[in-house]
């Protein structure tokens, strides 16, 4: 069996006793206190006590009593081994490939928004969501995934619960990615708008791209290592280039772009990552950014720890009572856990979990490491975009994050006047945008740039100060980065999935293999995501405010198929006394995405509601108030929330056609008639010699 | 001692690279098919990667 549930010896129990007490200590530490400002070192312990303590005793529960883990059964990746896609792998290598895959932009830029409401809110949803949900998510997937030849969470929903709940994960996974992009899209937009050296470095990473492509494929094939050391010293010249641009006057307008302007660069790009070869610059880009990825999260944790900077943010902002957030409207409960959807749970992992991190696992205990371990750490980085956020003086991370429309000196105004520990001058933010190389810091939304001014303060102080410009482009570029991973790989499975729906209808349609084929499909679900994206940069608030909520609602949706199919499935083993390990998870899941769908369609407030958003401005077009030239600009946001309105209805009657499907299969179990057979594969034993894969396990 | 440490850590970062993927496969390949031509570095490799990018693989 795998690890023993409780500990054994004397010793053990103490350490363990220890680590649970030093962990609500310090909780209740973060909880009650109240005073100037709080060291981050509180939620650095906070956290790593409260994943220890649930990783030794829930998962290993749950991979002992609930999924009852069998050390002894053959994996697919042993069963199927062809030393390709289905291989045997060392456990630490799964696990790196796994984190990898599931660590994206989410988790750093929801916590970021969301620390409006002040650290508490955001902080213990990261803490428990994860520990009861996301990691739960992950594992309980990545073991039905396991025990079904690795298939993908789409085919479980077909197989296990039938043909609504089959085509209900399909089409909410297009769905999710469209808006997924669009958000994201729009996030690089407004980090790269008049940043002339960080567009310049981004721009920069394309043909750097592009020629470790070539080496790889033609120069040196395979070669991953030395490509990714090239290209990653490319990267860093890059951000030095960008510094050049900047100086320079003529280059510097060249590059000095509006959001509009990005937008169109950001959907061009994504089109020709979709429709050229994977290997001329999707995979080596990816690579790369992996690579940058993992170094500077890893690097963020080491410098918070050696410098144990001060939280300056309060545990609670009055937005957590009044709903009236500047970066986006809406009350504590449900939007702080829409907000935070990656780092607490998030649906979108359920698709890495099933499908392609099963076919390399060589035993089936290591599930309970790999699919409940790399969620706690993904959580991890969730608190360290906690920490960098809220560093930051209160007045700065709401002057950089919030679009009033207004001049500097009205903004500076308008902060300052909430209280006392949001002062702030125009000079304050003056100096600030000099010592990080940009014109100016205001109203950069979009969580990304307030998140690099964090990161930037904490890395030079750390590792060397008086380079503070270059760590915030490096921390730009990181960013953008990896968001671009997500954005192509994203468009690129989309257009997949695009055709493979659109084959029903029209046959050529499906064909992967043609080139016409792909340039339309890629055009379509690029136009798909683009016209969100527009929406976003053409807002005048900066967009965020509501394609994140949605986003957010449409993670928690797949998150919700997800837990769906799993609570399903034990319900199916026979063990429905511990359906609620999945099902309590999933019933939370739905009180707040049904509460925050409907918030977002029906409240009368038109900065919450989309509806009444739409009929605000449809208003305000037949009074007159609009200067003609904006009209159809704003009839063209007045369509868009009604689209918004009907995608997040959408979302929330999707999530409960899904959830009846299960409730109903369930309902039959207990009455005695027949369900869909449980489609797991036949038992067999493992071969030790076969399932050793890695030369060093 | 130190330098078992440092192979081992080498070893680690060319397998979670992918940096020694051909060559773990030509293992295998030597081990279950001896009688077939195993593919050349580059047809690998070529093939892998449009596997990798044809579902799935990053998150949000």
């Amino acid at each position: 069996m795998t690890a023993s549930i409780m500990p054994k010896t004397i010793l053990a129990k103490l350490v363990w006793a220890g680590i649970a007490i030093l962990g609500a200590s310090t909780i209740g530490g973060i909880a009650i206190h109240r005073g100037e400002s709080i060291n981050a070192i509180w939620f650095v312990v906070a956290a790593a006590c409260t994943y220890l303590v649930a990783y030794r005793f829930y998962s290993a529960w749950i991979g002992a009593k609930v999924l009852v883990l069998d050390e002894t059964r053959a994996t697919p990746a042993e069963r199927f081994n062809n030393g390709r896609d289905f291989i045997p792998t060392n456990k630490w290598v799964v696990f790196g490939h796994h984190f990898a895959a599931i660590a994206g932009p989410g988790p750093l830029i929801g916590p970021t928004l969301a620390m409006q409401f002040g650290y508490l809110p955001g902080t213990i949803w990261i803490l428990v969501g994860a520990v009861l949900g996301g990691c739960v998510q992950d594992m309980v997937i990545m073991f039905c995934s396991t025990r079904r030849d690795g298939r993908s969470l789409g085919q479980m929903a077909r197989d296990e619960l039938g043909p609504v709940g089959g085509w209900a994960a399909l089409i909410g996974t297009m769905m999710i990615i469209v808006i997924l992009i669009a958000v994201l899209g729009l996030v690089i937009v407004k980090a790269m708008a008049h940043d002339p050296w960080a567009t310049a470095t981004v721009v920069g990473t394309i043909p750097v791209a592009m020629l470790i492509g070539l080496y790889m494929r033609g120069i040196r094939p395979g070669r991953v290592l030395e490509g990714t050391v090239i290209g990653i010293a490319l990267l860093l010249l890059c951000v030095v280039g960008g510094h050049w641009v900047d100086q320079n006057e003529a280059l510097r307008s060249l590059f000095d772009w509006d959001a509009k302007q990005s937008a169109w660069f950001v959907m061009i790009y994504g089109f020709a990552a979709a429709a050229l070869p994977v290997w001329l610059l999707l995979a080596p880009r990816d690579y790369l950014s992996t690579f940058l990825k993992l170094g500077v999260v890893f690097m963020l944790a080491v410098a918070i720890v050696i410098l144990t900077p001060e939280v300056k943010m309060p545990a609670m902002t009055e937005f957590a009572f009044t709903g009236m957030g500047p970066i986006f409207k809406g009350d504590l409960f449900p939007f702080v856990f829409i907000t935070i959807a990656c780092g607490a749970i998030s649906g979108f992992h359920s698709l890495v979990a099933s499908g392609t991190t099963p076919k390399l696992l060589s035993n089936e205990r290591e599930i309970r490491m790999i699919g409940y371990g790399s969620m706690a750490l993904e959580s991890f980085v969730a608190i360290m975009a906690v920490i960098a956020a809220t560093i930051l003086d209160p007045g700065i991370f709401f002057a950089i994050n919030i679009d009033l429309g207004k001049s500097a000196e009205d903004t500076v105004a308008v902060i300052s006047s909430w209280g006392p520990q949001y002062h702030l001058t125009v000079e304050q933010m003056k100096a600030l945008a000099v010592e990080m190389g940009l014109p100016s810091l205001f109203a950069r939304t979009g969580g990304a740039p307030s998140l690099a001014v964090g990161m930037a303060s904490i890395f030079s102080e750390t590792f060397g100060g008086g380079l503070m410009k270059f760590w915030y482009h490096f921390a730009i570029m990181f960013e953008v980065l990896f968001i671009l991973t997500t954005l192509d790989a994203g468009t690129r499975v989309g257009r997949f999935m695009l055709q493979d729906l659109g084959k029903h209808v029209w046959k050529p349609f499906g064909n992967v293999s043609s080139y016409p084929m792909t340039v339309l499909a890629s055009l379509i679900f690029v136009a798909a995501w683009g016209y969100f994206l527009w929406q976003g940069v053409t807002d005048p608030k900066g967009g965020i405010r509501f394609l994140w909520p949605l986003f957010g609602i449409s993670n928690q949706l797949l998150a919700g198929i997800a837990l769906s199919v799993a609570t399903g499935i034990i319900i199916k083993m026979g063990k429905l006394k511990y359906a609620w390990v999945t099902g309590l998870p999933l019933a939370w899941l739905a009180v707040i995405c049904t509460t925050a769908a409907v918030t977002k369609v029906f409240s009368p407030n038109p900065e919450i509601g989309f509806w009444s958003g739409a009929n605000f401005l449809a208003g305000k077009i037949a009074d007159g108030s609009i200067p003609a030239e904006k009209i159809a600009e704003t009839w063209a946001q007045v369509v868009a929330f009604r689209i918004d309105a009907a995608l997040a209805l959408f979302f929330a009657i999707m999530l409960w056609v899904v959830i009846f499907d299960m409730l109903r299969m369930t309902f039959r179990i207990r009455s005695g008639k027949s369900v869909l057979p449980l489609s797991e594969s036949g038992y067999i034993k493992t071969n030790p010699q076969l399932a050793i894969g890695a030369s060093h396990a | 001692m130190i330098t078992t440490k440092l192979k081992r850590a080498w070893s680690y970062l060319r397998e979670v690279t992918g940096d020694d993927a051909y060559e773990r496969y030509l293992a295998h390949h030597t081990q279950s098919h001896p009688d077939q031509q195993p593919l050349t570095r580059a047809q690998y490799f070529r093939l892998r990667q449009d596997e990798k990018w044809s579902k799935v693989s990053r998150c949000c």
